[in-house]
């Protein structure tokens, strides 16, 4: 184990192999294994964009459904409501309509009764004179009884 | 595995024995290994050492090339194979060898950010080629002890050492290289003021204790690169140690029960040993960057 100048050459030879290493081997090893980690950070950075989309886009689409749905328990029920609305306003209708023909049909009868009741009472007077006249034997002067008569006639 | 012809010092000494490129000296006598003079060198020469003496004949200026070729040749490989994944580098789905390669880069980063806490771009590569080649290095202590040597010596090459962490150069190359760059940091970060200070001022804080301060300091700064460069080789020298005593035995079936767990239990520490190289150093320089 003799020291001689073999120390000078491995000396020299570590030297070139740390700076060949250093300049053509170290770089482009690290540039790759850097760029890996960016590649790698990105891809997990747009996944996780990607499933906070799909999360907003799943919230909307639920809030859409709900609306929708709330809409047509709305309209719904606005139509149950409208529906009612004209039923009740179709019955007080036909109740007031009712309640007009009956009182018009009433007025009616009490129209033809009145008129019923002067034709008798015009006939009444008549009869009462031809009774009178009957009983009597003579011509009652009509003129001369009518008001008489027309007294009897408003008795009845 | 010890030939008839060579004993079981031999047998060590050849398999711990670096093969050495160097300048023997004028007049040197290169002898055979029964110890006859072969040749006298009459003007000095580069040549490969052909035994223990000659080796130590060269003095500094000689080389090991079988640390120098297998730790560039592996340093070659985990460049090539990692230059490879960067340029086919996709932000998209990785492959096999992209995916290996993230995985350590990514677990040396973490090391790293965990650790030091400074704007560095100098400390993750430094801990990465540290990491991988200290590992690469550690891993040729799994090839079994006699294939490469076997085969080197079949074609001509007396000697093979292939775990260059079990070579002290390399790892004290390694060790002074981080050592540098503790100084360089310190001083760029705290001026040469804080770094003297530093290395002065603590932990007593009194003018007259300033050479006790600093025979502390001192001692603790050099400790960092000794104790880097000494724990890597210590452990993986006496890991080969044991697998070399192991081949020596003579019983065929002990290679199964002797070396096969140590060949397990040596999985565990060549790559513990290459985390800890990695990991001191990014808290030495670290603690280089910190102002206290």
């Amino acid at each position: 184990m003799n020291l001689n100048a073999t120390l000078i050459g491995q000396s020299l030879a570590f030297a070139i192999f740390v700076i060949f290493c250093m300049k053509y081997v170290w770089p482009p090893v690290m540039q790759a294994l850097k760029q890996r980690q960016k590649k790698i950070a990105d891809g997990l950075e747009a996944a996780d964009r990607a499933k906070r989309d799909l999360e907003l886009a799943q919230d909307k689409a639920g809030k859409q459904l709900r609306e929708a749905k709330q809409q047509a328990a709305d309209i719904i029920e606005q139509a149950n409501k409208r529906s009612s609305q004209i039923i009740e306003e179709a019955k007080e209708q036909a109740k007031t309509e009712g309640e007009r023909i009956k009182v018009a049909a009433q007025a009616e009868i009490e129209q033809e009764v009145n008129r019923a009741r002067e034709a008798l009472r015009a006939q009444v007077a008549t009869l009462a004179i031809a009774g009178a006249e009957k009983i009597l034997g003579v011509a009652v002067d009509e003129k001369a009884q009518s008001k008489l008569v027309d007294q009897l006639a408003a008795e009845l | 595995m010890a030939t008839e012809n060579q004993t079981s010092a031999e047998y060590i000494q050849h398999h711990l024995q670096n093969l050495t490129f160097g300048q023997l000296p004028e007049g040197f006598e290169r002898v055979d290994h029964h110890g006859k003079v072969v040749e006298t060198l009459t003007d000095s020469a580069w040549t490969i050492a052909h035994n223990a003496a000659e080796a130590k004949a060269m003095g500094f200026w000689a080389f090991h090339l079988d640390t120098l070729g297998w730790s560039i040749f592996l340093g070659v490989i985990f460049l090539y194979l990692f230059r490879k994944a960067a340029i086919y580098a996709t932000s998209g789905v990785p492959g096999a060898l992209q995916n290996f390669v993230e995985l350590m880069v990514e677990f040396v980063d973490t090391n790293v950010k965990d650790t030091f806490h400074g704007r560095n771009a100098l400390i993750a590569p430094l801990a990465l080629t540290i990491f991988v080649w200290v590992f690469l290095m550690n891993l040729m202590d799994l090839v079994p002890v006699d294939w490469l040597p076997l085969i080197a010596t079949n074609i001509g090459i007396p000697y093979m050492k292939v775990v260059p962490t079990t070579d002290p150069n390399a790892t004290i190359a390694m060790a002074l290289a981080v050592f540098g760059l503790i100084i360089y940091y310190s001083i760029k970060v705290k001026g040469v003021g804080g770094f003297v200070s530093e290395l002065t001022l603590h932990p007593f804080n009194h003018w007259s204790l300033i050479p006790f301060n600093f025979l502390l300091e001192f001692v603790g700064l050099l400790a960092k690169p000794v104790s880097l460069a000494l724990r890597l080789f210590g452990n993986l020298y006496a890991g080969e140690l044991i697998f070399i005593l192991i081949a020596l035995i003579p019983v065929w079936w002990a290679q199964w029960f002797l070396s096969v767990p140590w060949a397990i239990f040596h999985i565990l520490i060549i790559v513990l040993q290459a985390f800890i190289f990695m990991m001191l150093t990014i808290v030495y320089l670290s603690m280089a960057h910190e102002d206290h």
